[in-house]
């Protein structure tokens, strides 16, 4: 199983900080389109994934057990 | 822990003495504030929220790529989460270097580097609204949500 973890307002448009889903051998594209359709979130393309802490390609190959997250852009400071 | 995401107020000179070194001639330290107005629009509020573990490992990233290019500095930062008033401390850096202008550059790089690469969002709240924030950098491969290729791994 995969955690994916949203933040800011991917985490209001899919209403859960996390979801549990089979993603091993997906790429972060096809996990990306996979959450797009079923969370009717818009624009996930266009938002930047980190694969257990460390940002991540489109085209990175999920691991068993690797933690997701989706990164919109960033406003600390 | 020189870097750290903190749900108290951060305490200033606690961040300046995590820099504090003989060999340093200079301590810089910037301190980010809550500003009422952006672009006229007034702000009651903001809500801080981070993706603490990974955030704590990028301002760490940030501290390397300083200790490499201003050779004998050191660093330390930290960031608020929760929610904040207007006025309120959102982040101290604090760079000790061997010489003054290595201080002042080194702390105007680790600000605009968290505004790249450190997952920090603010929601901002005002009398007709909320909203969360991105890319207050306004550059120009941003808004697409990827940093540059380059801004990831140097």
């Amino acid at each position: 199983m995969n955690k994916v973890l949203f933040f800011a307002h991917l985490r209001d448009a899919v209403g859960e900080e996390s979801v549990e889903v089979e993603a091993a051998g997906k790429t972060i594209a096809e996990l990306k389109q996979q959450l797009a359709e079923a969370h009717g979130i818009q624009k996930l393309d266009a938002v930047m994934a980190a694969v257990n802490e460390e940002f991540a390609d489109d085209d990175e190959v999920i691991k068993e057990g690797d933690t997701i997250a989706f990164i919109p852009p960033v406003s600390g400071g | 822990m020189n870097y750290e995401i903190s749900k108290e107020p951060i305490n200033i000179q606690s961040v300046i003495d995590k820099v504090v070194q003989r060999e340093a001639g200079a301590i810089t330290t910037f301190i980010g504030t809550v500003r009422e107005l952006t672009h006229g629009k007034k702000t009651l509020y903001l809500i801080y929220e981070a993706y603490e573990s990974m955030a704590v490992k990028k301002l760490e990233q940030i501290g390397q790529e300083i200790e490499e290019r201003w050779p004998g500095s050191e660093v330390a930062i930290s960031h608020r989460v929760g929610k904040l008033d207007i006025t309120d401390v959102a982040v101290v850096i604090a760079v000790s270097t061997p010489h003054r202008a290595d201080a002042y550059e080194a702390n105007r790089y680790a600000i605009e580097r968290i505004k790249e690469i450190v997952p920090i969002w603010k929601k901002e709240h005002w009398e007709d609204g909320q909203e969360w924030i991105g890319n207050q950098k306004e550059t120009v491969s941003y808004p697409t949500g990827k940093p540059e290729e380059a801004d990831l791994h140097e």
